[in-house]
């Protein structure tokens, strides 16, 4: 089986340049101008990027526990079409990913239904409660790619050494989603202005910056590297910066929504954006936005966040927090960081692909020769309306819906099957 | 002018040309509530439905003997003895209770935001009286209600509102209200129960109590919301009053004729003291009464946009508008 990519413009996180990719057996056999192989396929990439599978270091595929929201068959589809190949799920199901039976559970069910290839990330403590280590070992034989509680924050210092500690002897990622909730007093939204407008709890920037800060502390004192999940506030990004400045082995992701929405968007009570962390300021956009330009950032990660309608379609207080995010990642990425020419289509490929790859240590996010075939065809030049409707995913939270973007997945290929093609999907 | 809403939800989506026509109206309902017949049949035929998720006493009774002056029917439901307690979501209910035929649903909830998604689902009119710390637009009408009638105008008027800001929808809405029509409101409390940005509300924080107080035309107090107060946010209740509290010393620094009011209940002894509750320039029972006609007033704006008598109801002598 030979599958010929013609006339795209490939994209690496290196060089940006002409040329056309041949996949063999599921294999990258061949990258070069104006290839004349022949194949049983051509797709005609005239105009369009050819990436690198996009990897996801973050998502929430439900999957087991909470299958009416999402399950591992919709959730890879939905990644599918949003151009994503890799994605390394969450472990706040149900029963939380704390164990090897649920991590091989998701393992096999991803290898029997889903589309991409899923990389599950496994509790950092029992029940994710921030309490007794989980059987980190066993999970990791198990195929976890890295640790987090996820959702919740280990708020318990030295429960978070001896996590780091643990974690790093097996090589593992340390996943911090950082959030002092005594801080963030019941907080719905961001504390500011609107909070107050609102009669809304707020959750204060300082909830989040100041676990920023100590999980950097402690990464430097015991000398493990740890991920910053999620950040959203301007400081957040400060503290960052200067941490690497220092030469602390830390790296930090941010995702779509921290870098084009505000804390605006809850207005009229509207529980799609509805996050943890809040939406933020203006000043906060701004902020990432550099953070990703100069390195701060590692990442972009879309912390995919599916909810059922009845869990949005309540009083604000009570809705769930998060938000999908497979299927606007690319479009929202490429629209407010390339096209308005604050960073290059190969700093993308880095932030979406390459880098996510190298933190969770696996071998995924490079187009060259000899590797598996995981690539995403994107077609910049189609400007659109996002319509959630339209979602693979099996949930429509999006505080998206209506918004005006430009860029579109038109073949996602996946170990060298072709998943989506012409933009919609085939499997 | 006309009253074109379909809800009443907050202060913040009433213009101050609609806040005036809300306070002329409530003072032709004034005169009505204090002649001998207080029955009318403006709403005769239309229900009223007080929906309350929160405990209240005056504002419950209020709404309930506004309704009924006005010739509506009323019912009143007991949220803890209804399906709420199965777990049937707001949006049903209001659903429910919208396909029995109500015209108006008065809602009183501890989320804020409960009357909007409540409003987008219904066709009757909503009423917010009340939701967690975001409005209560009926208490500011009261208030704004009291104060006109005293001083003929908000403008330019100083009103000092003190106390639990944070937790304070009575504080919010007068708020937006007040500086809407003119006025100029100061807030004081702790720094703990002070929200952030407040001022961008359109109040001005004083650093004191004797700064917020100084030369004020009218002097508000709020409860101390104990129940919503979800951790300490100050010492102990005596030296609460010690340093926060409104007394008789720091009110002679008011304008002399100052109105003392509260929206109630009072925590006497923390927030006031009991002699300025009983005060010569309190007027915290006017606040009571006026609270019956304002909520007159609106009902009637809302159940009674289609009334073809509603045009000429605020010229109308009080004995052609009774029964």
């Amino acid at each position: 089986m030979k599958i010929l990519i013609k006339n795209g413009i490939v994209v690496t996180d290196e060089y940006e340049k002409k040329q056309d990719v041949l996949v063999e057996d599921g294999i990258i056999s061949h990258i070069s101008e104006n290839c004349q192989a022949c194949a049983d396929i051509i797709l005609d990439a005239e105009g369009s990027y050819v990436l690198p599978g996009l990897v996801d270091a973050h998502c929430h595929l439900r999957d087991p526990g909470y299958e009416y929201k999402e399950d591992i068959a919709s959730g890879t589809r939905s990644a599918a079409m949003g151009g994503f190949t890799s994605v390394a799920c969450m472990p706040n199901t149900n029963p939380p990913a704390d164990n090897k039976t649920v991590i091989r559970y998701i393992i096999e069910k991803a290898n029997r239904e889903g589309v991409v290839h899923v990389f599950p990330i496994g509790a950092m403590t029992k029940g994710l409660k921030g309490e007794e280590l989980a059987e980190i070992g066993e999970m990791k034989e198990a195929g976890i790619v890295g640790v987090s509680d996820d959702g919740f924050c280990v708020e318990n210092s030295s429960v978070m050494k001896k996590v780091m500690l643990y974690a790093g002897m097996f090589d593992l990622p340390v996943i911090c989603h950082c959030e002092d909730t005594k801080l963030a007093e019941d907080g719905v939204m961001n504390e500011g202005e609107l909070s107050t407008r609102m009669g809304l709890r707020g959750k204060s920037k300082a909830s989040e910056e100041i676990v920023i800060a100590r999980d950097i502390i402690l990464s430097q004192r015991f000398n493990v590297p740890v991920h910053i999940c999620h950040v959203s506030t301007a400081l957040g990004v400060e503290i960052i910066r200067n941490a690497k400045k220092l030469g602390v082995k830390v790296t930090a992701e941010t995702c779509p929504h921290y870098f084009t929405l505000t804390e605006k968007a809850c207005e009229g009570y509207n529980t799609m954006a509805k996050v943890n962390p809040p939406l933020r300021n203006e000043e906060d956009i701004e902020a990432i936005i550099r953070g990703l330009c100069d390195g701060t950032i590692d990442i972009i990660a879309t912390d995919h966040a599916p909810h059922h309608m009845d869990e949005k379609n309540v009083e604000f207080d009570r809705a769930a927090s998060g938000m999908v995010g497979f299927e606007t990642a690319l479009p929202l990425s490429y629209t407010v960081l390339v096209k308005t020419g604050r960073m290059s289509m190969c700093d993308l490929v880095r932030k979406m692909s390459t880098k996510p790859a190298e933190i969770l240590k696996i071998d995924k996010g490079r187009l060259i020769e000899g590797k598996m075939a995981d690539i995403t065809v994107f077609n910049p030049n189609i400007d659109y309306i996002i319509d959630t409707d339209k979602f693979a995913s099996r949930s429509k939270n999006s505080p998206f819906h209506g918004f005006p973007v430009s860029g579109k997945v038109t073949a996602t290929i996946v170990n060298g099957k072709i998943i989506v093609k012409d933009g919609n999907l085939v499997v | 002018m006309n009253f074109c809403k379909k809800d009443v939800l907050g202060m913040a989506e009433l213009s101050a040309e609609e806040i005036a026509l809300i306070l002329d109206t409530a003072s032709v309902m004034k005169r009505v509530i204090q002649g001998d017949n207080k029955k009318t049949n403006y709403l005769r035929g239309k229900t009223v439905l007080i929906l309350f998720y929160e405990n209240s006493t005056r504002t419950r009774v209020s709404f309930e003997l506004a309704a009924k002056y006005m010739g509506a029917d009323t019912v009143n439901i007991n949220v803890s003895a209804s399906s709420v307690a199965k777990g049937e979501t707001l949006i049903d209910t209001g659903k429910t209770l919208d396909s029995m035929g109500t015209d108006v649903i008065v809602i009183r909830h501890g989320m804020s935001g409960a009357p909007h998604l409540l409003a987008k689902h219904v066709n009757a009119s909503v009423i917010n009286a009340g939701d967690g710390m975001h409005e209560h637009p009926t208490q500011a009408l009261l208030d704004m209600f009291t104060i006109r009638e005293y001083y003929k105008t908000l403008n330019g008027l100083k009103v000092a509102i003190i106390g639990d800001i944070y937790h304070s929808r009575v504080a919010r809405s007068n708020i937006i209200g007040l500086a809407r029509m003119g006025a100029k409101p100061v807030v004081f409390g702790p720094s703990t129960l002070i929200p952030p940005e407040i001022e961008k509300m359109g109040a001005e924080i004083a650093p004191t109590i004797n700064d917020a107080i100084h030369q004020a035309d009218v002097v508000m107090g709020l409860r101390m919301q104990l129940e919503r107060q979800k951790s300490a946010l100050f010492p102990t209740k005596a030296e609460y009053a010690k340093f926060f509290g409104i007394n008789q010393v720091n009110l002679s620094l008011a304008k002399k004729h100052a109105l003392w009011m509260h929206p109630g209940p009072v925590n006497r002894g923390v927030e006031m003291t009991s002699g300025v509750i009983d005060g010569m320039n309190s007027v915290i029972n006017e606040q009571v009464t006026n609270g019956v006609a304002v909520r007159m007033a609106l009902l009637y704006l809302l159940a009674g946009r289609d009334s073809k008598h509603r045009e000429n109801l605020i010229n109308l002598p009080v004995r052609e508008v009774c029964v």
